[in-house]
């Protein structure tokens, strides 16, 4: 199958450009890290490892897969090797779908590989879940990053757009609460400012659902919850793909 | 060029290392929804950060009078803010009782000991242990035996998880016994006792030997 194939061909450009040198660098200095700050903490040593460990690996995974996915798509664009794969007989759905399930493939390699330390921190069951939440995530700003990338064609605001998304959906929630909280003032600038905040969240995914160090911290949920996250994040993934598609469709080659 | 800018690099960092951040630098608290927005959705990670954070201000005191320049209304506000990023964390309150309230200050003592007590309403089954040790540092630190009694009163009354210990819910009854209150106490032994609440054999064993020497003792009082 040709989409098999090109995402077989992005799994080895991400093999040869270094990026697993990457991913070991920043588990070694994550684990550094929360290792160096358990040692200052009076209390909850333990918690404060797998909360630090969990927050900085969760931050470098998406950060890998969007740098990954823009810079490999720019490049692809910049060496005219797009223009020749859309004068192909290939359908450009599959071109599309091909490059974005190896994105996605490697999202989900490395939310594998940066569970792996978290098994000696916290419980089987809770990693599980943390990991299959990553890689979820983990694709999620894959199709960002890739439609970003398709749309804007340049690496900084794509990269930038997508930290952007993956910053706002975040923290969307604590911006809502911020906007709604008791001391904000009546008037009707604070009411279309509050409007606009809750429109812009019903176009985004709830991240702060996903991917929760309290799972690790304090117990698995239960599959209620992680279901509830999951979906969201393929909803979310879904209107991006869509969008993708389409705008790929439309692009000359 | 690049090793004269290196070693310049280097002699500069040196000559300007940072040191612990004085007590007198306390910032005020922020929100806990602004602490929840900067945790970027980890507020377990969050509130951990901000309690290294806040331990560093005033490190060991300096002197005889630890954390005395210390503004420990900034202090609780802090504590309360990263406490409500995640209540379930026990960090905050390990060091306002363990940390904070130890100190020569009966004034900041008792301001940090209120905290705990406040919070403590807030989740009493998993937060009894640092009400139950600012109980005994009202005790025996600030020799105020009735705030000690309240404290141990609240453990006694808001707790009903099982795993709570009861030692913990009988504080009451040897500070009442401190206290000079031997009836009250004798009345509050024999009704935990009556009432089928003490089920381990050698506590049983232990309270009643204790409430024998109660009435022995209220007996050789009313003698008098």
């Amino acid at each position: 199958m040709p989409a098999a194939i090109l995402a077989r061909l992005v799994l080895l450009e991400a093999r040869r450009s270094g990026l697993p040198w990457l991913a070991a660098g920043a588990l070694v200095l994550a684990l550094a890290l929360a290792a160096f700050l358990s040692q200052v903490a009076l209390t909850e040593a333990r918690a404060l490892q797998l909360a630090v460990v969990a927050a900085l690996l969760r931050a470098c995974a998406v950060f890998l897969v969007a740098a990954q996915v823009a810079a490999s798509t720019l490049r692809e664009i910049n060496d005219r090797g797009l223009e020749l794969a859309l004068a192909s007989p290939l359908p450009r759905t599959s071109q599309y779908l091909g490059r974005l399930a190896g994105f996605m493939a490697l999202g989900a390699l490395l939310a594998a590989v940066f569970s792996l330390p978290l098994f000696a921190l916290a419980p089987p069951a809770a990693v599980a879940q943390w990991a299959v939440s990553l890689a979820c995530e983990a694709a999620l700003v894959a199709a960002a990053a890739l439609f970003f990338s398709m749309t804007l064609a340049q690496i900084t605001p794509a990269i930038a757009a997508t930290a952007g998304l993956y910053l706002l959906a975040r923290s969307m929630a604590a911006i809502q609460a911020i906007a709604a909280g008791p001391l904000t003032e009546p008037s009707l600038a604070s009411r279309i400012a509050r409007g606009a905040v809750d429109a812009v969240a019903l176009l985004l995914p709830r991240l702060d659902l996903a991917t929760r160090t309290e799972w690790l911290v304090y117990g698995a949920p239960d599959g209620g919850v992680l279901g509830r996250a999951l979906l969201g994040i393929a909803i979310s993934a879904a209107v991006l793909v869509a969008a993708g598609l389409f705008d790929f469709q439309r692009r000359n080659a | 060029m690049l090793a004269v800018a290196l070693v310049a690099q280097v002699a500069w960092r040196a000559a300007s290392r940072p040191g612990a951040p004085a007590a007198v630098e306390l910032p005020p608290a922020p929100s806990a929804r602004l602490l929840r927005l900067a945790s970027f959705g980890e507020p377990e990670a969050g509130a951990r950060l901000a309690m290294l954070y806040l331990q560093a201000f005033d490190l060991g005191g300096g002197g005889t009078t630890p954390y005395r320049n210390l503004d420990y209304r900034r202090l609780v506000d802090w504590l309360r803010a990263v406490l409500e990023l995640d209540p379930r964390s026990d960090y905050p309150l390990f060091s306002a009782s363990r940390v904070y309230a130890e100190v020569p200050d009966a004034a900041r003592s008792r301001l940090m000991l209120e905290f705990v007590y406040d919070e403590f309403l807030r989740d009493p089954n998993r937060r009894w242990p640092w009400l139950a040790h600012a109980a005994l540092l009202a005790k025996h630190r600030l020799k105020d035996l009735a705030l000690a009694r309240r404290y141990a009163a609240a453990v006694e009354r808001h707790t009903t998880a099982p795993n709570v210990p009861l030692w913990a819910k009988q504080m009451e009854i040897f500070i009442l016994e401190d206290m000079n209150e031997l009836e009250a106490a004798r009345i509050m032994l024999g009704g935990l006792l009556e009432s089928g609440a003490v089920r381990d054999a050698d506590e049983a064993k232990f309270l009643r030997q204790r409430l024998e020497e109660l009435e022995a003792r209220t007996g050789r009082k009313s003698s008098k």
